[in-house]
């Protein structure tokens, strides 16, 4: 398979997936700051979630202050945005269309249809409009990987698609825990009250497991288990260590298809193998924001490994 | 004259190339007016240097380099004994029919007002060749050379416009001209010795030849508004400068490139230009 | 008496098409040529609501396959569709035979012209025709002077554009040597229409099409440098997904089951092509190449292509690839040569043309260009480096100051300008929103040149003017297609 065509599609399950994960911290935000200033305290939430977009230095250099207003305009529909809503669907596309015969039809009609319908879209919308939008977002991303995972063979096409979807998704895991690890530190428990619990869900609800954490768990919101289920828990399709078990199952696939396992292959499962035998008070331990930090550091490299070895 | 040429590209990337591929026009041909004792084109990087032709009868080496390399010399020495020969060549390699020097590129595009000055400062002469020197002297007398390189993307046309510009430059409003007035033209990349200058300098020379039915081939340099003699040394000759450019070459990866050249032509102890 | 100009991908009627020559009809609208007998009738019979039925379907066809070309100047949003029309143009075996054999005959010319031009130039020294036209002609790519094409081809593939004006009366417009396009549509277009009347193809014996793919991938194969292996990699490189043929491209690579590459997936290496691949570089043995020569090399033509690759030219001089067309093509295209091409046929072959050249006026000879001035309201006059009807005049339709501004372009630049007459091209029956009429049609078969043999798929690529009037073929300007069936018997 030309490197191109790896790369592309790589990257077109990337942005499907960070277009899905910013509708996913916006719709947060939104309903975090709809609560009564009392419970949410000093709102924070719109800086918070440019902070976990990682499009802050772009977005400063445009707006003055993170609201609602500023924040939605530019994680959602701004061209200056490179990983806006928008841009991501774009690009998604446009990789997509490149290599339009690595994919059954299925596969590209998903994206297309979107990104058909994305441009009928008018950008100023009202608070519920955007809500809506937000869903309607999330259904391309759940309609994009249901084709592809309905439809297509299972060849090396399929597992550069997969492996970009779960590096994406273990990133934005890592990033909410990156800018929100101060409200799971166990001073903060000792805070107590509203605010401590709606911030606490809201990291829940970004990665969509606000109601999967009381069946897995059975306890109420406590954010040393917060932080087990969005690093170590398995059952948890956007821990990290369920997203690094897809990165090194499909890195191993593509290893044992082209005859050959390279650095990108070891880095995955020396990541894995490393959260394979923690317990989350280790964790605590070493210092979550440490370990976050050196996780991310250790994402980045096998990034670049994959790059490196397959798509360049 | 002996003359001594000793240049040194240095590359730095801010990052290491993953690969490089360049064509080099570094190495003269032998014609009567000069002799090749010596020349070597060499790199310090793990590279292979092809060595081809181009499409003038220039001798290439195609440059090729694999592997991350942040750093890369390429040296040029020489040697070579020239003799004047009235700013004619003889006993070149000719590949092409004189026509096709008639051509007009993209850098040597004219523009209205070089063609009425080409036809203006040689109105008052049949000869070709006297209307060549006419135009020869008319360019080094009206068009001043600036040490600035000027862009890439700087034509006949512009530079005129300009009234000024680098050797390059003046070359190919010289080649312009004479094309505009029939005269097959074409630009010669090559170095000089300078006596009046200090010895380093940093950039290579550009002249321009026009072809004389009787003749052949005369060199035309209006840096100097004169005839190249023995201080010159002929390495390519192209079209225009794109044609004969020393390197053209293409990267992946790297980042920023920094460049460093030195360039030296020195004569043998004891020769004394005319 | 209407006057029909013709031009690249442009036809220009004046006055009333049905004094053309109609290939349904003939000369008179009452008569029905023996060929279209059968498709007569099932135009009578077919009841107009089945008709409008099966165009809406063909257009949901072509829209889902994605066939689609995209409008210089336009963003991704201008992807169109080009207009199908569900009335085969039909050929007989015996015309086909003619047009075959005379597109036979007009590419070994052209392939003899190419080698020789880059060769021994005996064409020139002969006279035929003038050295200065192809030495200063930017298009005789100075790169190839004393070189052969691998194994002496140069036009693996012809789009070669022809245009009728009576019952055997074909004319040569263009030969299109370089990158021709339009394939995908004489494939496709037999795909939607064998879905949508398959009673027709019950009835009539019509040669396949399908074939072309094979043809063309023997082709490349045929040209592989000798060193190859025996199973050669074969890719084909685009400019990439902005080139308005790009969906043509994606097409053929299937096709073909070969990559499609953009510049960037290639890269040389000692002279040899490579490609970069999931399992590391591979080595490549031929290219389609469907971007000109301007582009291929940043480092022997235009620096600043970022489409091509760098040192593709040093691969393709040490006879290591193989790339199709050959570089230097395009001088035949150039206008003014063309007008020479019967000379050149009867210099190379021995041979009469069997197709016909429109005549043509070269405005760099004076005598011709004072003929042109004086007349210049009843020619076409074209650049001779023009494509895709820019550039253009037609003198008939065109206004005073349109012909005032030409004149002084002329005499600035007359080597730059050929002129033409204007040619009544034939018309076929078409859909039109008042019903059926006839309308002008060319014709772009396609000629395969392989180190083997020539092969030419029966058929091609009918172009139709959908407007009355002043009408235009070009597909970016309401132009359509039409099924080319050649009729076995």
């Amino acid at each position: 398979m030309l490197s191109r065509t790896a790369d592309n599609l790589y990257w077109t399950a990337r942005y499907v997936e960070r277009a899905d994960f910013l509708a996913r911290v916006i719709d947060s935000a939104l309903r975090l700051s709809a609560l009564p200033a009392s419970w949410s305290g000093a709102s924070t939430e719109w800086e918070s979630a440019i902070a976990t977009s990682g499009a802050a230095p772009g977005f400063y250099a445009l707006y003055g202050d993170a609201n609602e207003q500023s924040v939605c305009d530019y994680l959602v529909f701004s061209p200056d945005n490179p990983s806006s809503i928008r841009s991501c669907i774009n690009m998604a596309r446009s990789n997509v269309r490149a290599v339009r015969t690595a994919l059954t039809s299925e596969t590209w009609e998903a994206l297309n249809a979107a990104w058909n319908e994305l441009n009928t879209v008018d950008p100023k919308m009202g608070a519920e409009e955007v809500s809506r939008f937000l869903e309607w977002v999330k259904g391309v991303s759940l309609m994009f990987d249901g084709s592809a995972r309905r439809t297509m063979l299972r060849n090396d096409a399929y597992w550069f698609l997969r492996l970009g979807g779960a590096m994406e998704r273990a990133d934005n895991t890592a990033r909410i825990l990156d800018v929100k690890y101060h409200l799971l530190l166990p001073a903060s428990e000792s805070v107590g009250g509203g605010l401590d619990y709606f911030q606490w869900t809201t990291i829940l609800r970004e990665v969509s497991a606000l109601t999967a954490y009381r069946w897995v768990y059975k306890e109420n919101v406590k954010p040393w288990l917060i932080a087990d289920l969005l690093i170590l828990n398995k059952q948890m399709p956007r821990s990290m260590a369920s997203c690094y078990d897809v990165v090194s199952r499909h890195l191993d696939y593509l290893g044992d298809l082209y005859g050959r396992r390279g650095p990108s292959q070891k880095l995955a499962r020396a990541a894995l193998a490393r959260m394979n035998g923690l317990r989350i008070d280790d964790v605590f331990q070493t210092g979550l924001h440490e370990f976050i930090g050196q996780y991310l550091a250790d994402h980045a490299k096998l990034g670049v490994a994959i790059t490196e070895q397959y798509l360049q | 004259m002996r003359i001594h040429i000793h240049q040194s590209t240095q590359y730095a990337y801010d990052e290491p190339i993953r690969a490089a591929v360049q064509i080099l026009r570094t190495t003269p041909r032998p014609n009567d007016g000069q002799h090749i004792s010596l020349w070597r084109v060499e790199t310090d990087a793990d590279a292979r240097l092809k060595p081809g032709e181009d499409a003038f009868g220039n001798i290439t080496h195609a440059l090729y380099i694999d592997g991350a390399i942040q750093r890369l010399r390429l040296t040029v020495v020489g040697e070579v004994e020239t003799s004047d020969t009235g700013g004619v060549l003889r006993g070149g390699l000719e590949r092409l029919p004189v026509q096709v020097f008639l051509r007009e590129t993209p850098l040597t595009l004219a523009g209205v007002d070089l063609r009425s000055y080409a036809t203006d400062v040689t109105g008052g002469r049949h000869d070709r060749l006297d209307r060549l020197h006419d135009l020869l002297a008319a360019i080094h007398r009206d068009i001043a050379v600036s040490e600035e390189p000027a862009g890439q993307d700087t034509n006949a046309a512009k530079a005129f416009s300009q009234g000024q510009g680098c050797v390059q430059d003046l070359a190919h409003i010289f080649i312009s001209a004479a094309r505009h007035i029939g005269a097959p033209a074409r630009f010669v990349s090559g170095h000089l010795f300078r006596h009046d200058e200090e010895v380093a300098h940093n950039a290579a020379h550009a002249w321009a030849e026009a072809h004389v039915e009787g003749l052949g081939w005369v060199g035309f340099d209006p840096v100097t508004g004169a005839c190249p003699t023995d201080a010159y040394v002929r390495v390519a000759s192209a079209l225009d400068y794109l044609g004969a450019a020393p390197v053209r070459g293409a990267r992946f990866g790297g980042g920023k490139e920094h460049l460093d050249v030195s360039l030296s032509v020195a004569a043998e102890p004891g020769w004394r230009g005319q | 008496m209407s006057t029909v100009s013709a031009v690249r991908k442009v036809c220009w009627t004046i006055g009333d098409a049905m004094n053309s020559f109609d290939e349904m009809h003939g000369q008179g609208p009452q008569s029905v040529r023996g060929l279209y007998d059968k498709v007569k009738s099932w135009l009578d019979q077919t009841p107009s609501e089945t008709m409008a039925a099966r165009r809406a379907q063909a257009e949901l066809f072509f829209r889902r396959i994605g066939i689609t070309f995209a409008v210089y100047g336009e963003a991704e949003a201008g992807e169109r569709l080009i207009p199908f029309d569900l009335i085969p143009r039909i050929i007989s075996r015996s015309e086909w035979n003619l047009l075959e054999r005379g597109l036979k005959q007009r590419v070994a010319t052209l392939n003899a012209f190419l080698s020789d031009i880059y060769g021994q130039q005996s064409c020139l020294k002969a006279g035929i025709v003038p050295a200065d036209l192809i030495y200063t002609n930017p298009q005789y790519r100075l790169e190839m002077v004393g070189r052969q094409a691998p194994h002496g081809v140069w036009v693996h593939i012809a789009g070669v554009d022809i245009v009728r004006t009576g019952e055997r009366d074909f004319y040569v417009l263009e030969d299109n040597a370089r990158t021709p396009s339009g394939v995908s549509y004489m494939l496709e277009n037999r795909e939607v229409m064998m879905r949508l009347a398959p009673e027709l193809f019950a009835n009539h014996h019509v040669a396949p099409v399908e074939t072309y793919t094979d043809a063309l991938l023997a082709t490349l194969r045929s040209v592989a440098p000798r060193g190859a292996e025996a199973d050669p990699t074969i890719v084909l490189l685009t400019p990439g997904r902005y080139n308005s043929a790009f969906y043509e491209h994606t097409f053929l690579a299937d096709k073909l089951g070969i990559e499609l590459v953009e510049g960037s997936d290639l890269f040389v290496r000692d002279d040899k092509v490579y490609m970069r691949t999931t399992v590391g570089p591979q080595r490549v043995d031929v290219i389609y190449r469907r971007l000109d020569d301007e582009f291929i090399d940043p480092l022997v033509f235009n620096p600043s292509s970022m489409l091509g690759v760098a040192g593709l030219m040093s691969a393709y001089l040490a006879g290591n690839v193989t790339l199709a067309n050959a570089v230097g093509t395009g001088i035949s295209d150039d206008k003014a040569v063309y007008s020479y091409m019967p000379d050149l046929v009867r210099f190379y072959t021995g041979d009469e043309p069997i197709l016909q050249n429109v005549p043509t006026w070269r405005c760099r000879e004076p005598e011709a260009l004072s003929y042109v001035l004086d007349h210049l309201d009843e020619l076409v006059v074209k650049e001779v480096g023009g494509s895709g009807g820019y550039g253009m005049l037609i003198g008939p339709t065109s206004s005073k100051d349109e012909i005032e501004m030409f004149r002084a372009k002329l005499r600035h630049a007359p080597d730059q300008f050929i002129a033409q007459p204007t040619l009544a091209l034939s018309t076929c029956p078409t859909f039109v929103d008042q019903g059926v009429a006839p309308r002008h049609v060319d014709l772009r078969p396609f000629v395969l040149t392989g180190s083997d043999e020539v092969r030419i798929t029966p058929g091609g690529l009918s172009r139709v003017a959908l407007r009355e009037g002043s009408l235009v073929v070009n597909s970016s300007q309401g132009g359509g297609t039409k099924d080319t069936w050649v009729l076995e018997a």
